[in-house]
């Protein structure tokens, strides 16, 4: 496998500042009081919890099963008591609250048993597979995919090669980078593990030329471990976005991942270095995933570096060594780039979170009016038309917006990064993504909403025909029980209606006039007008 | 010259065939516009068009005996989605059929409800479980919001909820209101 590198489409040279958050080896994070573990931290189905107020669990216990087929299950990070499960700020753009389960923790951190696989090398891929779900495995590359899911083969093709991406293109996130420092054995051994669960006949990891001593580590242990499955380490150019999944795979491989593709597709897997120490811990030791390396960096930390911290951790508790003042900083989840604000620092560290970025907030340049220079698609990776995304967006035309593959938008923000108007092009993509998956949902909702309707309609009218079928019969065994024929009640009709008719000619006769009012006289006239008069007089009164 | 005739005339009965049996085969089973505008209604089937449900109203719609106005769930979006379609001008919404407000649903006061089922019987998509003389609840996801079940109940024990936003739901806001002390 010594093809030349690639390149892809676009993508920025950026500032790294990563430096400063390498200094120092990671440290660990004291054990906080409270845990929060959010039942939606993953893409997919939120979790199920499947302990309840006052039960006590053990470091490592799964308290939250996968909650569909693509969903990820939820381990206690440390022993202690279910105090709640109620709803909890998460690190969430929407700054919303949503259900947590919070465990408060009794400090001594006893595990539950766990078993391990001996010999990886020969398990059952399917077996290993299931160990990673089981272990609530999710890519901790960012977007928090279930990693089962990604590593179960679904179109027949055979697997060639695993891509471990440890490119960590984002300024600033050092997590990655120290963790291949720190836990090379581990990453490499996670790689084979992973390679053996998909029967992938290779692995390259792709690292960003400006990680020198964690591509050095890499190949410190390469030399002097046995691995099953061939392992490369392959040196790529410090390019954002370089850790995108298709960039990464094109500059690897070469291949061109169309937007209807998977990696899959073409016989490859892309994972992130820290979902492969995941995968090591949980099948090696038989450790669910239950902690991260955490960057706490930028420009308003005085001593940026890496926490070793268990999921569940308030960030208040990371950012308590440090002098923080919400109203002067801007507390960023994620990086420069891709990273969203948050306002309640009590939100939990969940599976996907990085990098905490403690930015002095600086007042956002006002957006000028778009003047069409094209810059922005000149950086894009995706290959898109940012200018007429924008537009779109702006006016609020979603079936246009799509026109333009809104959806093959990978957010990196290399547009908005280089705009000179300044305008968040980021975020006019992401209201758009948001509006239309609302919409989707919305109509999907409408749909279910008409069926219903119709079969609610269908359903009247159907017990409207029982109703009348079953009268219907009731008369008629009433009608046979009485030992009637059907001619003899016909008869019996005819004559009360014969007997109606005759009433009603007879009343009719005797109602065309008063007989006896021929032959009056004028007194008697008198006397039946001024009755009448009376009557009226009266009937008007009472009106 | 007889030539020529003869060749039109069997011409015209070739393409005359043509255009008969496509007629009968790709025949369009009712109005495709009533469908087209069904399916841009929001099926609260509430009757607030004066229309006893979505359908009708859109079949009024497509006779021409009903404005594009008349959908207060619907609201602007909904105006709007069908005069592109109808290709007739936006109007605002008729004030005499209702107000837009938020998606809305029911909840029954169970503590208070006595099992009448007039509820269920009004209910115009079964979003209401119960029976006779058992307590009544509204299944959330079903409910439309179109608010017939209030009127029927007479122990006055239906309240209308706000649907709150949830992490499926939440939509990043529009950039122009959210530009001015926020990172993107």
């Amino acid at each position: 496998m010594k093809q030349p590198l690639s390149t892809f489409f676009g993508g920025l040279h950026l500032k790294g500042h990563k430096t400063d958050s390498m200094r120092q080896s990671p440290k660990v994070l004291p054990l906080a009081k409270q845990l929060v573990f959010p039942l939606d931290q993953h893409l997919g189905q939120p979790a199920e919890p499947v302990v309840k107020f006052g039960d006590k669990v053990l470091k490592g216990q799964l308290i939250a099963r996968r909650g569909g087929p693509i969903s990820a299950a939820i381990h206690a990070s440390s022993s202690g008591t279910v105090i709640a499960i109620e709803d909890r700020p998460i690190n969430h753009p929407s700054g919303m609250q949503a259900t947590c389960i919070v465990i408060e923790t009794d400090g001594e951190d006893t595990a539950v048993d766990s078993n391990h696989f001996a010999d990886y090398y020969n398990a059952e891929p399917a077996a290993l597979r299931d160990t990673i779900r089981d272990a609530g495995i999710v890519g901790l590359g960012g977007a928090g995919f279930p990693t089962f899911i990604k590593l179960t083969p679904t179109t027949g093709k055979a697997i060639e090669t695993l891509i471990l991406n440890g490119a960590e293109c984002e300024p600033y996130i050092t997590c990655d980078a120290m963790l291949m420092q720190t836990r090379a054995l581990d990453v490499l051994r996670g790689a084979d593990i992973i390679c053996q669960a998909v029967q992938a006949k290779q692995c390259l990891i792709g690292i960003e030329d400006n990680k020198a001593t964690a591509i050095a580590a890499l190949h410190e242990v390469l030399q002097a471990q046995q691995f099953r499955h061939p392992i490369e380490i392959v040196t790529i150019p410090t390019i954002y976005p370089t850790g995108g999944e298709r960039q990464l795979i094109k500059v690897l491989t070469g291949h061109e991942i169309s937007a209807r593709q998977r990696p899959m597709d073409v016989g490859l897997v892309c994972q992130n270095v820290g979902t492969a120490v995941a995968v090591a811990d949980a099948v090696l030791q038989g450790q669910p995933l239950i902690e991260r390396l955490v960057t706490v960096t930028g420009n308003g930390i005085k001593t940026p570096g890496n926490w070793l911290v268990r999921l569940g951790t308030p960030l208040r508790d990371l950012l308590a060594p440090h002098d923080i003042d919400c109203r002067r900083h801007d507390i960023i989840i994620g990086g420069p780039m891709m990273g969203f604000t948050i306002d309640d620092t009590q939100a939990p560290v969940v599976k996907t979170t990085n990098c905490l970025l403690i930015q002095t907030r600086q007042v956002a340049m006002p957006a000028m009016p778009c003047i069409r220079c094209a810059e922005c698609a000149n950086v894009c990776p995706a290959q898109l038309l940012p200018q007429q995304l924008y537009w779109h967006a702006r006016a609020r035309d979603f079936d246009k917006i799509q026109d333009y593959n809104l959806f093959d938008c990978i957010e990196c923000g290399c547009c908005a990064h280089v705009c000179p108007s300044h305008i968040p092009l980021v975020q006019y993509y992401r209201f758009a993504k948001t509006e239309i998956w609302n919409r989707e949902l919305e109509k999907q909702k409408a749909d279910r909403a008409r069926e219903r309707h119709e079969f609610n309609l269908l359903r009247h009218e159907l017990k409207k025909q029982e109703d009348e079928e079953r009268r219907r019969k009731k008369k008629e065994l009433l009608n046979r029980a009485q030992g009637k024929t059907e001619s003899e009640t016909d008869s019996k009709k005819a004559a009360i209606e014969a007997a109606l008719a005759r009433a009603r000619a007879k009343k009719e006769a005797m109602a065309v006039a008063p007989k006896n009012i021929d032959q009056l006289t004028e007194e008697q006239q008198k006397q039946i007008d001024a009755a009448k008069a009376r009557r009226r007089q009266h009937e008007q009164d009472k009106v | 010259m007889l030539t020529a005739i003869f060749a039109l005339l069997a011409l015209a009965v070739v393409f005359g065939l043509i255009l008969g049996f496509a007629a009968i085969r790709f025949k369009v089973e009712g109005d495709p516009v009533v469908d087209k505008i069904d399916a841009l209604l929001p099926q609260t089937q509430c009757g607030q068009c004066t229309f006893p449900g979505c359908r009708p109203y859109a079949e009024a719609i497509a006779k021409g005996e009903a404005e594009i106005n008349q959908c207060p769930p619907g609201g602007e979006t909904t105006i709007q989605a069908l005069a592109d379609l109808l290709g007739r001008d936006p109007l605002p919404l008729n004030e005499e059929h209702g107000e837009h407000t938020g998606k809305t649903v029911v909840h029954i006061i169970e503590a208070q409800c006595i099992g009448c089922t007039l509820c269920i019987q009004a209910c115009p998509v079964d979003a209401i479980v119960g029976a006779a003389k058992q307590m009544h609840t509204v299944i959330d996801d079903e409910c439309t919001g179109c608010n017939l079940c209030i009127p029927p109940c007479p122990v006055d024990c239906i309240v209308i909820v706000p649907v709150e936003e949830d992490l499926q739901s939440w939509k990043w806001p529009y950039p122009a209101m959210a530009s001015g002390d926020k990172r993107p």
